[in-house]
């Protein structure tokens, strides 16, 4: 939009919301206490400059925080009617609302993410999950699964770095519902909500050790996930780690589901609304800069309508304002970090190599921070690594298909299946297609849309278990 | 069929009826959910600053000034013509609006009463507001606005022709209108509100399109709901492909219920993001609205002074 007559002035939001702390501490037994491990240096991906310090557990903390989840869960919270335990989810989701503005802003801050969507998707879908399963805590026996299904016990949870709250938010919310206690471990380099909303268990009263939260880096996280005191690991994050936690647990007789890597189709057909396909191709692969594990970022089009398809969507691709996360007016923010900028960089560079065609976005770039442009590879073919691998940042592959058969063939010829997207305005082939994807989630005519209602969840490599909706207490009750 | 038409598809469409037809069910449909998303997202974007002052300036020179009511009378709409000329006589950089719009019968008023400004005078023509009468009644009104010197003509569509499926009829209404106008501007009223579905109003924009319409209007400001910001998205498209098809450009002109700066700005944002920035001119683009101009100049001197005056330091005409 270099050529336009009107350009919008900057629209920040003040970081002080954020009432940002020189330092950060763990939060074990109801109390924030230093950990024994190297403190982590947290950075604003948009400005490389040091945020805060965040200490980091140690082994012996790992010890120390299942122990007091263990305690926790034998002598308050499982025993707790479901209704005490609902006040106590109740009251948490009320404060995330009432601190909204001040994660959001800390969100953006810590993980680079825009704060118009940290403000409207993130926090709000955050105390949306503590609502819902605020709801489940008294009635769990109307689940399904028997008339008084028990908790599993400790759960620990290792969560990612592209969206912390809401993670936190899928994985404490039912665990805490079905009356299991839990430690849960941030990402490394997105540690600082977590840590508000340890301080929000501490408004809401919430009974010592029933959350525990321990920062940390991968280390961390396996000490925990094999701790034998632990009943349950629940784990968002890469397929190969995924696999690792998988091979720790595997004999011991803890429960586990993993929610893991992607690589979407999103399907447009001849007959798509094509306005909206293009909306739904841009929040598909450019939400939260891509850093999303069911991303749409395999486009499947119809070979009738590819050339204007992909020229409409390049002509909306540059209008995405790419820049400061705190800026309301920024669709794009930065990437999280230094190490994950090399990986996009790395595999974009592959499709270059592999003869895929490269069309970035002309978009200004900010000098300093991790940011990466926009990009589209047409001519992709399913051999190339653009088609097969996670990228996750904001690099869309196309492909291209002539029949609904091969396109519902290339659409499942992938290792993961997570999610799926169709476009069409003919409901019988919505139904059809449906049918055929293996993939956990499947959208028609939208994209990303996240609720604590329905179930979320993958097929083979993208993982196993559901989170969400009633599915989702299966994987913390004793069934 | 391509979903984007190319020129020689255009030219097969207006062959006959049936063609039309094709043509018109041919368009790719539109998702109402994925439209409202769209356009609620993009409302979110926050303006400040100079590009606020910016919006302000550009919404003011993009009104068609507008009275349309039984009970106008000569001295009303001269009222309005000096606010037209002057919104903000305290203020001379103010700009001046684009044009006045008023019935057929008050044109030459008009007319004279903004001579030698460079604002022009738009006539609601066609039987407005509800398009019910003989052709050769609108087409007579059409004349008569045009013979009192308008320089724009706001036509309503035979609602009732389109919503049975005689395409062909309303065509062929905006194509003898189109004649009638002369050197006059045609703008035609899809009447929005009364489509109902997105779809219809995809179909109705290109049906004016294609039957020469210089902009195609969102209302008459007398049916509810009126201009709303998916339609408008909408209608920005349209314009746009049809700029993609054909090389033209063609405007965009939502009336009735835009009440405030606020509201402008989210109109001014999706003309510069959904159609382009070269839509960014009131040739291309205009408000239909009365109310809306006060609000304009209030939000103007509270960013000029830095603070708010209130609703009697500007004219109330």
């Amino acid at each position: 939009m270099t050529d336009s007559p009107w350009e919008y002035a900057p629209a920040p939001e003040s970081r002080d919301i954020a009432n940002l702390k020189p330092s950060y501490r763990m939060f074990v037994d109801g109390a924030f206490v230093d950990g024994g491990g190297e403190p982590l240096k947290s950075i604003n991906p948009a400005t490389e400059e040091l945020l805060t310090e965040v200490s980091s557990a140690a082994e012996s903390d790992v010890d120390d925080a299942v122990r007091a989840a263990r305690r926790a869960f034998e002598h308050t919270w499982s025993t707790m009617p479901g209704r005490e335990r609902a006040k106590y989810l109740f009251r948490i989701a009320r404060l995330i609302q009432e601190r909204a503005r001040e994660l959001a802003v800390l969100e953006s801050l810590d993980n680079g993410k825009p704060i118009n969507e940290s403000r409207d998707a993130d926090i709000p879908t955050a105390a949306a999950h503590f609502f819902h399963h605020a709801g489940w805590a008294d009635k769990l026996g109307y689940a399904g699964y028997g008339p008084d299904p028990r908790p599993l016990g400790v759960a620990a949870q290792v969560i990612p770095w592209n969206f912390p709250l809401l993670m936190l938010a899928w994985k404490i919310a039912p665990a805490l519902a079905c009356g299991n206690t839990v430690v849960l471990k941030p990402a490394e380099t997105t540690p600082l909500t977590a840590l508000v909303f340890a301080e929000i268990c501490q408004q809401a009263g919430l009974p010592p050790g029933v959350v525990n939260i321990l920062p940390g880096a991968g280390d961390v996280g396996a000490a925990l996930v094999a701790h034998p005191g632990v009943d349950k690991v629940a784990f968002t994050g890469s397929t190969e780690v995924g696999k690792q936690i998988q091979r720790s647990v595997a004999g011991s007789g803890k429960k586990l589901t993993l929610e893991l890597g992607g690589k979407a189709a999103n399907i447009v057909f001849d007959d798509a609304p094509l306005d909206q396909a293009v909306e739904g191709i841009v929040n598909g692969i450019f939400f939260n800069q891509g850093h999303v594990c069911c991303a749409g970022s395999r486009l499947l089009v119809q070979e009738s309508i590819a050339d204007e398809l992909l020229e409409k969507l390049r002509v909306r691709v540059r209008t995405l304002r790419v820049g400061d996360p705190l800026d309301k007016n920024t669709d794009v923010g930065a990437i999280n970090s230094a190490e994950q900028l090399t990986k996009i960089t790395e595999l974009a560079a592959s499709g270059d190599a592999e003869g895929a065609q490269r069309w970035t976005s002309p978009c200004p770039l900010p000098g300093r921070g991790f940011f990466f442009s926009p990009t589209v590879f047409s001519d992709v073919q399913q051999s190339m690594r653009i088609a097969r691998e996670e990228i996750f940042g904001p690099v869309l592959s196309v492909l291209t298909f002539r029949t609904p058969a091969e396109a519902i063939a290339k659409a499942n010829n992938t290792p993961y299946g997570l999610s799926a997207g169709i476009w069409t305005e003919k409901g019988s082939r919505i139904l059809w297609a449906a049918q055929r994807l293996r993939a956990g989630v499947v959208w028609a005519n939208t994209f990303n849309r996240f609720d604590p209602t329905a179930p979320f969840g993958g097929y083979q490599e993208s993982g196993f278990g559901r989170e969400g909706g009633r599915a989702g207490l299966e994987a913390y009750l004793d069934v | 069929m391509a979903q984007s038409p190319t020129s020689s598809e255009l030219a097969d469409a207006v062959r006959d009826d049936r063609s039309l037809r094709r043509f018109l069910h041919g368009l790719p449909g539109v998702d109402q959910v994925g439209l409202d998303q769209r356009a609620a997202g993009l409302a979110t974007r926050s303006i400040k600053k100079a590009a606020k002052r910016w919006a302000i300036d550009t919404s003011i020179s993009m009104i068609d000034l507008t009275t349309l009511e039984g009970a106008d009378t000569e001295g009303k709409v001269r009222t309005l013509c000096a606010k037209a000329r002057r919104p903000d006589p305290d203020r001379p950089d103010t700009p001046q609006v684009a044009a006045v719009c008023v019935y057929s019968d008050m044109a030459a008023t008009a007319v004279r009463a903004v001579e030698g400004s460079g604002i022009r005078v738009a006539s609601v023509a066609t039987a407005f507001p509800s398009g019910r009468s003989a052709l050769a009644v609108k087409l007579a009104d059409v004349e008569f606005a045009v013979a009192a010197g308008a320089d724009e003509i706001d036509m309503v569509i035979d609602r009732g022709a389109f919503l049975t499926g005689r395409y062909g009829q309303v065509f062929d209404e905006i194509r003898a209108v189109k004649a009638a106008c002369g050197g006059a501007h045609l703008k035609v009223i899809l009447e929005t509100g009364e489509l109902a579905t997105y779809d219809n109003v995809r179909r109705a924009a290109w049906l004016a399109l294609l039957a020469g319409g210089d902009f195609i209007k969102t209302s008459t400001g007398k049916v509810s709901p009126a201009a709303t910001l998916p339609v408008t998205h909408l209608m920005l498209q349209a314009v746009r492909d049809w700029r993609d098809a054909t090389g033209e450009l063609r405007g965009v002109k939502p009336a009735g219920g835009i009440r405030d700066t606020k509201d402008a700005i989210r109109y001014l944002v999706a003309v510069h993001e959904v159609a382009g920035p070269e839509w960014l001119h009131p040739q291309l683009f205009r408000f239909g609205a009365s109310g809306l101009l006060n609000d304009l100049l209030m939000q103007r001197r509270t960013q000029l002074d830095g603070h708010y005056s209130g609703p009697d330091y500007v004219a109330v005409d």
